[in-house]
């Protein structure tokens, strides 16, 4: 049998196996914010950020034209139509460019939806900036309403030079009420 | 060991037996693009390095079981610790061998094909946008000469040879209705996403695989250089009909290719001149639709498999009113479920055209069990107009 | 196996008997015993349910069942072999041996070790539970999106998934009550002169594999139950409509499941040794580097996880970075293959079943290793994502170097446990027909991945269908050799040839100066080490 002492170093040092078992719980909630920051500095899964950014005061490198291709997709349960106005257009980078998107609801209730965006190559994400987005706030539609909603944006210049084309996906989404 | 020489020659037997009537591959199938045949090379090249390791080390490891046995009276070298300068040499060594081997020898072919397979720089000529669902990949043209067209290729294995009621075809479980077609030479950017669940579009003899993610995009490129059609699978698991959504994609030459992107544009632009049908015609175009499309959840008798995928007869969506006193089709009705889906429910507007879906909710409507007292019949132009 | 049995001086204690003894035990070997058992039961209803699936892939077409049992069959099989075969066993060793060998009288936290057993078995009802409630017309069965609980499909899945996500905490609950118990013990409960450095090299491997728990494990709880969350509370962890991210659970998730391969090999890498060297009749070469490279595998396990993702889509840096690292892992694996072909080198071997184990094991896994070398490379690995490449890769490691590993310990200490001999001549045609038919199994399974075969489809292509048919046969096999194992460990239990204390006559280590088998409180006056 285990004389006192023992028992006792046993159970002082089980404890402190505990607290590393209960850092390690607190370490996998603290992924989650880790892996948006993660995303948002390395481009990983072409993560966007989803918040306003200044026009900076760059220059615009015109020696360099990139194409953007816009992709629009309407996800199960939305009654909508959605589509970029334009498929592709080309930019100088540090330019500030405005395209637009056109939706429609065409069911006979107010819907709202919520549009995601998504780049890829995700090397390209961070350096698309997004002044003005319709996909910042939830867009909310009457019964055969049609609604312009405009995207103000540019690629910053320290674009990585293998870059020449990229791609600005949005799939619109039932908004949660 | 007797037991075990017989049953050895009888394993070699069958073995046997089997090779004379099969063909065996025993690696990757023939690439046809230049990704493809720098990952066949690297491939050969790891597995030649991985089998040399393998063979010698086995070859030490069997010399000692041979000669080193307690019954052939070998005594055991009066071992004492090696020393502790002894014990790094000797350990460092085999560990310098793979250093070599990771780094070197694979390590740097393995670099330049990441590099390749991830390549961004050159502009590719043609952009295609596949988007995976539940059980379907749907293709879009982006721009160039098939610019618009869009489809969804299903699985064209009948059922009947799913469960051995009829002679399987040759190219069973991996045929569609429509294949998506490539010119050959060109390369083509593919932007893939999915609609509800992670999908995997993969062809092996393209050599490059990309997960589809529901609201994100990826993009992958392909360059087909030998026309010929070729035949792959969804490799993520996807749920229960994830055997069965091939990819076929049939390359031909420019030529063709224009050919065929005129074709189709002109089909798509013929279905979109929509007309009042018959109650009968929409019923016979119903039934194919459905089966095509829908059988797979809601089952052929419409019983569905609850509570997944729910039963469409007796459903009251199915048999409930569909346009409000507006004219406009209602939130939750059949129509709207139709096209716009919801949950596992695919959207089909983007898919089908008007006159299918009219035709399959007619045919639903009507059939299975089903005789909705209001709005039994959908026309096409009322289907056209909900759209827009 | 009644340990009570043998005439000693604590014979005075009273014990209680029939269930009760069982349900209330804190002893190590008891528990210990009631591990093994499990696990044993459990590999049979594992393998029961692989058997199952193919015999459905014994031709093209479906026969048997339909593609939704298939896909519940497969992750549950799954399921049930990593956390409830392989990891009791491996348990079920440590709390036999780790007292024996490190001479103390039993294992630090004997109640915790009680309740750490006692969570086992209701897991595992849980997990299978929704098969049999589905016969009953409740829920669509069990957890069908594979082991792994890949969002959104398991957010769409039916309430197996839930079952499944319970089980999976219980499961974590009683590994981690395992580990903490291991760790004590290791630490505090050596005997006086018994360093780390003297420990045998099994305390090693289960040392690291019970940190690595401790580290993961609660990952992966968070992990299920943010996915929780999302199916029943509207939290949007991994749905891109609230801002969440599907790809982002995969990272959760094999921040966790990269070790949790070494969590199954370590505590086998900590004992294989100690066989080798007893049938080499030598010992052990290298053993500090043997466990300086433990370390360095336990360490980097924790740092490759993407590779099980590359296709997901990640930025170059990041593919080079966890191809490299992943690579990385075959060094110090590779002086671990050198310290153990070392050690039998101009030793004296005698090939009894466990050695055969062994040295079986030592060329499979090597299997499975070089394709894990293979496999980390990103390119090629476009092709072998999720085909049956990847499957027969690690069935090699986790079978051969999991399994086969556990069955060799068995044999080895199965006269220590009993205190009979088992039957050499039924665990020698064990160990062939298992080695045979398992390679029968898995090296078609290279060969139509190669070909293009995806994994986890419930029906194929024509051109794969002679190869699935010799896995099938092959796995049929196998599985039935199984029966030999369970036979040979009833009748060992039961009685024949009485086991000496020292059971192998090149055995090293202080579980062998105890009786055969070892009185109820192993070491009353702990052993001295010089």
């Amino acid at each position: 049998m285990l004389n006192q002492d023992k028992s006792e170093a046993n159970k002082k040092l089980a404890f402190k196996l505990a607290w590393i078992l209960a850092g390690a719980l607190v370490f996998a909630f603290a992924l989650v914010p880790l892996y948006d920051v993660i995303c948002s500095v390395t481009g990983l899964n072409g993560k966007t950020s989803n918040v306003a950014q200044t026009a900076a005061k760059q220059k615009v490198d015109l020696s360099r034209e990139v194409t953007v291709q816009f992709v629009s997709s309407v996800m199960p349960g939305l009654g909508w139509n959605f589509y970029a106005k334009q498929n592709s257009i080309k930019v100088h980078p540090g330019q500030v460019t405005v395209v637009m998107f056109e939706a429609k609801n065409t069911t006979s209730e107010v819907v709202a939806g919520q549009a995601i965006p998504s780049v890829t190559p995700g090397k390209a994400s961070a350096h698309l900036k997004k002044i003005e987005c319709f996909c910042f706030v939830k867009q909310s539609l009457n019964p055969g309403q049609v609604k312009q909603l405009p995207l103000r944006f540019f690629i910053s210049t320290d674009l990585p030079p293998e870059v020449n084309e990229l791609t600005l996906s949005y799939s619109f989404f039932p908004a949660s009420k | 060991m007797q037991g075990m020489k017989k049953l050895g020659a009888s394993a070699f037997a069958l073995f046997y037996s089997l090779s004379a009537r099969a063909d065996y591959t025993f690696n990757f199938p023939d690439p046809v693009t230049p990704m493809a045949l720098d990952t066949l090379h690297v491939h050969n090249k790891f597995m030649l390095i991985t089998a040399v390791i393998f063979v010698v080390v086995l070859a030490i490891m069997i010399y000692s079981i041979v000669k080193h046995r307690h019954d052939k009276g070998y005594k055991a070298v009066v071992d004492k610790p090696p020393s502790t300068t002894m014990e790094i040499f000797w350990t460092l060594i085999p560990f310098a061998i793979l250093l070599l081997i990771d780094f070197v020898i694979m390590g740097i072919p393995a670099y330049h094909s990441v590099v390749m397979m991830e390549d961004t720089r050159d502009q590719s000529t043609m952009v295609i946008k596949i988007t995976g669902s539940q059980w379907r990949w749907q293709y879009e043209y982006l721009d160039g000469d098939a610019q618009g067209i869009k489809f969804v290729s299903n699985l064209a294995t009948t059922n009947d040879q799913l469960n051995n009621k009829e002679e399987k075809g040759e190219h069973y479980l991996l045929e569609v209705d429509n294949p998506l077609v490539l010119p050959v030479g060109e390369k083509v950017r593919i932007l893939m996403t999915a609609s509800d669940v992670l999908h995997n579009w993969w062809v092996p003899q393209f050599g490059s695989s990309r997960v589809a993610v529901p609201g994100f995009i990826r993009e992958t490129w392909v360059q087909v250089e030998k026309a010929g059609v070729y035949r792959g699978q969804c490799k993520e698991l996807c749920g229960k009909g994830h055997g069965y959504m091939p990819v076929v994609v049939n390359a031909v030459s420019k030529e063709e290719f224009a050919a065929w992107a005129g074709k189709k544009q002109a089909e798509q632009k013929a279905a979109g001149d929509v007309k009042e049908l018959t109650k009968e015609e929409l019923l016979a175009q119903g039934k194919t639709v459905y089966e095509k499309n829908c059988a797979v959840c809601h089952q052929v008798s419409g019983a569905g498999l609850p509570p997944a995928f729910p039963a469409l007869t007796g459903s009251k969506i199915a048999t409930g009113p569909i346009f409000g006193a507006d004219g406009k089709y209602q939130k939750d009705s059949h129509l709207d479920r139709v096209l716009n889906g919801k949950g596992v429910m695919p959207a089909w507007k983007a898919t089908l055209n008007d006159t299918e879906i009219a035709a399959v909710i007619t045919y639903e409507r009507n059939a299975l069990g089903n005789t909705a007292s209001v709005d039994a019949l959908v026309q096409p132009p009322q289907v056209k107009a909900a759209r827009e | 196996m009644s340990t009570t049995s043998v005439a000693h001086h604590d014979e005075h204690e009273e014990h209680p008997t029939g269930i009760m003894r069982w349900l209330t035990t804190t002893n190590h070997k008891d528990i210990g015993t009631m591990y093994l058992t499990f696990s044993l039961v459990m590999f049979l209803v594992g393998g029961c349910m692989i058997l199952g699936i193919r015999a459905e892939l014994f031709k093209p077409g479906l026969q048997l069942m339909n593609p939704e049992f298939f896909n519940q069959l497969i992750g549950v099989h799954a399921l049930i072999m990593i956390f409830a075969a392989l990891m009791p066993a491996a348990t079920g060793f440590a709390n036999w041996m780790l007292p024996l060998q490190l001479g103390a009288p039993d294992m630090a936290l004997p109640r915790l070790n009680n309740w750490g057993f006692w969570i086992l078995p209701p897991s595992a009802i849980l997990l299978t539970l929704p098969f049999t409630l589905a016969l009953f017309g409740i829920g669509d069965g069990a957890l069908a999106t594979g082991w792994t609980f890949y969002p959104p499909l398991s957010v769409q899945g039916g309430i197996g998934v839930d079952f499944a996500i319970f089980a999976v905490h219980l499961l974590g609950i009683s590994s981690v009550l395992g580990s903490i118990n291991i760790i004590v013990t290791i630490f505090n409960m050596r005997a006086p002169g018994m360093t780390l450095m003297k420990m045998p090299l099994f305390a090693w491997g289960w040392l690291i594999t019970a940190f690595l728990l401790i580290a993961t494990i609660p990952v992966l709880a968070g992990a299920v139950t943010m996915l929780l969350t999302d199916r029943h509370f509207g939290t949007h962890f991994f749905d891109a409509a609230g801002g969440g991210d599907p790809i982002m659970f995969q990272h959760l998730f094999w921040f966790f499941g990269h070790p949790e391969v070494y969590i199954l090999l370590l505590p086998v890498w900590g004992f294989i040794p100690q066989i080798l060297q007893t049938f080499s009749r030598k010992p052990m070469y290298g053993y500090k580097a043997q466990v300086y490279s433990l370390w360095s595998i336990g360490a980097l396990s924790v740092v490759v996880w993407a590779h099980h993702f590359f296709t997901a889509g990640m930025p170059v840096p990041a593919l080079l970075y966890f191809m490299y690292s992943t690579m990385a892992i075959s060094l110090p694996l590779a002086v671990l293959f050198y310290c153990w072909i070392r050690t039998m080198w101009k030793g004296a071997m005698t090939f009894e079943t466990p050695m055969l184990f062994s040295v079986g094991w030592i060329i499979l896994f090597g299997v499975g290793g070089l394709t894990g070398l293979v496999l980390a490379d990103v390119a090629a690995d476009a092709q072998y994502h999720n085909s049956y490449f990847v499957v027969a890769h690690f069935h090699y490691t986790l079978f051969a170097g999991g399994i086969m590993g556990i069955m060799a310990g068995v044999y080895y200490w199965l006269p220590k446990m009993t205190g009979h001999m088992y039957n050499e001549k039924l665990g020698k045609l064990h160990f062939w027909l298992t080695a045979i038919s398992f390679n029968v199994t898995f090296i078609p399974q290279f060969f139509v991945g190669l070909a293009g075969m995806p994994r986890r489809i419930p029906d194929y292509a024509l051109q794969f269908a002679e190869f699935n048919m010799i896995s099938t046969i092959g796995a049929f096999v196998l599985g039935l050799s199984q029966l030999l194992l369970v036979y040979n460990i009833i009748s060992c239990a039961r009685g024949g040839q009485k086991a000496t204390d020292k059971v192998w006559e090149g055995a090293i280590g202080l579980e062998w100066t105890l009786p055969s088998p070892p009185p109820y409180h192993s070491f009353t006056e702990q052993p001295v080490v010089k």
